[in-house]
């Protein structure tokens, strides 16, 4: 059996799976308060008259640490920052308690400037002094080389509770979003492994001995303990889970395709290659922090079911507010839900209240009410259809740096769209009319984040920069250095990068057939000196890619 | 504070193409300039935006070009990618989408002339002028001014706008008597109907920053301030800089970033620089901060030491003396045209080009109409060592009635079989027209 459970704004859902079928479903209000509350809370419930012996994983989707970060709860965190030249230290600053200190990597991590023992160990003494517990501490350069990060991080001693290095975070190059990820992640490290620590206990309370899984960004999962460290992974998961429910519970492989769902005030969408949803290139933004968490390319607009519907100087606005309910049910006013229900597209609440709604905005427009409610529903359709559009365009106009991918270049043309969400079967038809696109709308949507948070794979990355002349590789996420040989080639990277790439996804709670290695990044070049060939400057990158288990057909379950 | 300004890049490190493996021009060349990019997260800043690079097209080549023996011969697809990220950059900045725009592509193209019979100076096809053409076609600009801050003396641009008094060329490079490729004196004016549209200023080897920035602020500023250009461009070349191996200048990022934020180019488009590692991350991240306005002072390279690289005082004084006879020179060029004519209705010139890159000789005579109304037409006979000879007549844009009728009239007089030359090309400039016999 495998239980998944989804965190949500008001409610938290709970799916106990057994060969991949809804065995049982239920629903808890969520306690904003105390969201471990209502996990457990749901557990209980859902294990009712069940033998937790018989689970396989337990798989949460939480905004645990999303709602830490948004609602201002988090620690105060000391950043220790070795900027060397380039960017003016001001503007990669993050917070008042942040201490720029020599040290200075190259981009080839070749150390140009040490660390100076005497500024850290002052530093480290006032930011105690000030009463702070965390620390975060970045270098320019650190995915190249961690060393310096390293040897601040050996001068804390035990003075701080918890230190957050920046090459931990992520391979990926980008000074100012490593500061901000470091600093998430310090400044939530605490509530998180709090929130941790209660569920293992209420899992070892009740002989809970599968493995517990917490949902990233990006679509995949990871072993609660192996999270601790790195509780910012967890932010804004709730947008994954969506879309992996979407994966389940309807066939997304094959051709490329748009996966919506529709609530009453905003449309989130997203995009999948041939079965695959899209991630951010760099990382997830959240509360202004541009980050280097992977996490799933999904654009929300304010344009849902129950946005307000309004007339400015003879325009027709839609959203992006929602003031209530639709009138329909209610509301105070009219919605694009009751130009819907005036349109026969659902047989949903009071139709009177609807029609009285929209006379209004067609006495500002000089039009019948069916004419309006038309209107409003075109509006809506063409709105929610020029983001998805906006979206693809984006995507196919990423910068390439190669002359075969700027020539060969695939574009995303997704075939189908696949809809969730209240007024998913209304507007269906004429989007995909609009989008060029076959319409699915898969059932069980209720629970489809839960499913899909039960459901997700372990996901991980690997980066790995090999350079012969010195004889140096490093594995960014890993913090290490290896001495190659100067024969090292493609070939020997591509083994390495594989077999580290298993080992740290097995490490992070992946099962052995669940990992699917896939290269991102495969470049050789020649370094040149003086026009000699000096040697070789090797770089792979390989992830697993967010997926859903083996053994699982997709679209296959129903319950 | 500085103004923002909103900042188009073009970044095309083409990773996978090379003149050879070892050449300077190799798949290695922007790879720390990426890295570097990157780290500093310049792509974050809501005021810099990336863009991926369109594809020219043979016709854009054409319009500038006389390729022997045709366009798609000389090239490879990596020149359309280059020029055409050119022609991005400058389309951006002219619908207005952002206020300036830095091409970062290779392969460079400054070297490039009108008649290509091969490679140049690692350069097939000249990307700015075939940016300009394309965007003076598109959107009408007319006065351009051409900053080369390349340190080899931009021969081909030269060569190209020669004739044409609407675009101001100029180069600013290290002394040719001392570096390839061996031109660019100040008495290279420019031709009969465009004097002083052509600028050159040698500078002596080890010239540092002040030297750079004093020619900026006492030659090159005034003259385009008395040009009056729509546009001006920036070759940004980055091999004046301390560390770059093929030259001996003292250039360094702060003062590339300087020079760009004094001379606030509408568009930039990378030329050379073969210092990879040790200049070109800090040059392009110092050149995109200073375009858009951004704080650029803490940019600098790992082994920068102001004192090792300051220059003598003698180059001081050199470059003042230099700086003012050209000046001097510019203010009379009105005064020349008389004296270097002498009443003869055609001027011409004899030369030999060579092409270092593919080592092909050229022997060309261009014959260009004296016209005091339009840039003049001008008769090309060209002969490669190739075996290749072709005979163009190039009418001028805005041509005058007479240039137009006598440079037709001319073309259509042209035996090809009796002159021995394989190719008979008419360019209409005016109207965008590339006729090949």
């Amino acid at each position: 059996m495998i239980l998944g459970i989804d965190v949500g704004g008001t409610h938290t859902d709970a799916v106990l799976l057994e060969n991949f079928k809804v065995k049982k479903k239920t629903k808890v209000p969520t306690n904003q308060l105390h969201l471990v509350s209502s996990l457990i809370g749901v557990m209980d419930a859902i294990l009712l008259d069940e033998d937790p012996g018989k689970l396989e994983r337990v798989v949460f989707s939480t905004t645990i640490s999303t709602n830490a970060i948004v609602q201002g709860k988090a620690d105060r965190v000391g950043m220790i920052v070795a900027s060397g030249p380039g960017l003016a230290p001001e503007s990669v600053r993050v917070n008042e308690d942040t201490r720029f200190v020599s040290g200075y990597m190259s981009n080839r991590g070749i150390e140009v400037a040490p660390v100076k023992k005497g500024e850290i160990t002052e530093a480290l003494s006032e930011l105690k002094e000030a009463g702070i517990g965390h620390l975060g501490v970045v270098g320019k350069f650190s995915t190249r080389n961690p060393a310096q990060e390293n040897e601040i991080d050996a001068l804390t001693r035990s003075d701080f509770k918890h230190v957050s290095l920046g090459h931990r975070m992520s391979g990926n190059l980008n000074f100012r979003r490593r500061i901000a990820t470091t600093y998430l992640n310090a400044s939530i490290y605490d509530l998180y492994n709090r929130f941790v620590a209660e569920i293992l206990d209420f899992a070892q309370r009740t002989g809970l001995a599968a493995p517990v899984y917490i949902l990233k960004a990006d679509g995949g999962t990871i072993e609660i303990r192996q999270s601790a460290d790195q509780p910012v992974l967890t932010i804004l998961s709730g947008p994954a889970a969506s879309i992996l429910g979407i994966m389940s519970l309807a066939d997304c492989s094959g051709s490329d395709a748009i996966a919506m769902d529709m609530g009453g005030t905003t449309t989130d969408i997203a995009l999948l290659a041939d079965g695959v949803p899209l991630l951010e290139p760099l990382g997830v933004t959240i509360e202004g922090h541009k980050t280097l968490i992977r996490g799933l390319k999904t654009r929300s607009i304010g344009l849902g079911g129950d946005s307000r519907v309004r007339v400015d100087q003879g325009e027709l606005c839609i959203g992006p507010r929602r003031e209530g309910s639709a009138a329909a049910f209610g509301g105070p006013y009219p919605t694009p839900t009751d130009a819907m229900i005036i349109l026969g597209l659902t047989e949903i609440g009071d139709r009177a209240k609807a029609e009285s709604a929209v006379a209004e905005i067609a006495g500002k427009m000089n039009l019948s009410v069916p004419e309006t409610a038309r209107a409003i529903f075109e509006k809506t359709c063409q709105g929610v259809a020029s983001a998805v559009t906006t979206m693809i365009e984006e995507i196919n106009n990423k910068p390439v740096y190669t002359i075969h991918e700027l020539l060969e270049e695939k574009k995303l043309r997704p075939s189908r769209l696949f809809l969730v969400g209240g007024p998913a079967a209304a507007v269906a038809p004429r989007l995909g009319e609009i989008l060029g696109c076959e319409y699915i709308i898969p059932q069980d949507a209720e629970v489809a984040n839960a499913f899909g948070a039960a459901l997700a794979r372990t996901t991980a990355e690997i980066t790995l920069t090999a350079e012969t002349e010195r004889g140096n590789l490093t594995i960014a996420e890993e913090g290490l250095q290896m001495k190659i040989p100067a024969h090292f080639t493609r070939k020997d990277i591509l083994k390495i990068g594989t077999e580290k790439l298993r080992e740290r996804a097995r490490k992070l709670g992946a099962r052995e057939e669940d990992i699917e290695v896939e290269i991102v990044e495969d470049q050789e070049f020649n370094m040149v000196r003086g026009f000699y060939t000096t040697g070789k400057n090797i770089r792979l990158k390989a992830q697993v890619k967010p997926g859903l288990i083996a053994g699982f057909a997709r679209g296959g379950a129903r319950s | 504070m500085k103004p923002l300004r909103k900042t188009g890049l073009i970044f095309f490190p083409a990773f996978d193409w090379a003149i050879s493996t070892t050449h300077p021009e190799r798949e290695e060349r922007l790879l720390y300039t990426q890295d570097q990019v990157f780290e500093e997260g310049l792509l974050d800043f809501e005021n810099i935006v990336e863009y991926k690079p369109g594809l020219a097209t043979i016709e854009d080549i054409n319009r500038i070009h006389i390729c022997v023996p045709d366009a798609k011969s000389v090239i490879t697809e990596s020149h359309l990618i280059s020029a055409g990220g050119a022609i991005t950059a400058a389309e951006k900045v002219l619908t207005g989408e952002v206020d300036n725009a830095f091409a970062l592509v290779r392969p460079p193209g400054h070297h490039a002339m009108r008649v290509v019979h091969g490679a140049r100076g690692f350069c097939n096809i000249n990307i700015e002028a075939v940016m300009i053409e394309h965007f003076r076609r598109k959107f009408g600009h007319r006065r351009v001014a051409v900053i080369d801050t390349d340190c080899h003396h931009g021969d081909g641009t030269q060569d190209i706008y020669w004739h044409d008094p609407e675009t101001l060329y100029i180069s600013i490079h290290q002394d040719g008597r001392t570096l390839y490729p061996g031109s660019g004196f100040p008495d290279e004016f420019g031709g009969p109907n465009a004097l002083g549209t052509t600028i050159n200023v040698p500078l002596p080897p080890e010239t540092s920053d002040e030297g750079f920035l004093y020619v900026l602020e006492e030659l090159i500023l005034p003259i385009v301030g008395e040009f009056k250009p729509d546009l001006i461009i920036n070759s940004a070349g980055q091999d004046n800089h301390y560390t770059d191996p093929i030259t001996n200048m003292r250039f360094s990022a702060q003062g590339y970033a300087k020079l760009n934020e004094r001379l606030n180019p509408d568009i930039a488009v990378l030329e050379g620089g073969y210092s990879i590692e040790g200049a070109l991350p800090y040059v392009n991240v110092g050149i995109i901060l200073a375009m858009a306005g951004l704080d650029y002072s803490h940019v600098r390279e790992p082994d920068y030491s102001p004192e090792s690289i300051r220059q003598s005082d003698e180059n001081t004084r050199y470059i003042r003396e230099l700086s003012k006879d050209i000046v001097d020179l510019w203010k009379k060029r009105h005064s020349f045209k008389a004296e270097i004519v002498k009443g003869a209705k055609y001027a011409r010139r004899s030369r030999n080009i060579y092409y270092d890159t593919d080592g092909i000789r050229e022997q060309q005579e261009e014959t260009v109409r004296i016209c005091n109304d339009c840039g003049g037409f001008i008769a090309i006979d060209s002969t490669a060592s190739t075996g290749k000879r072709v005979y163009a007549v190039v009418i001028p844009s805005r041509s005058c009635d007479l240039c137009r009728l006598e440079g037709e009239k001319h073309f259509r007089s042209i035996d090809k079989k009796k002159l021995g030359a394989h190719y008979l090309v008419l360019q209409d400039r005016d109207r965008d027209e590339y006729i090949a016999q």
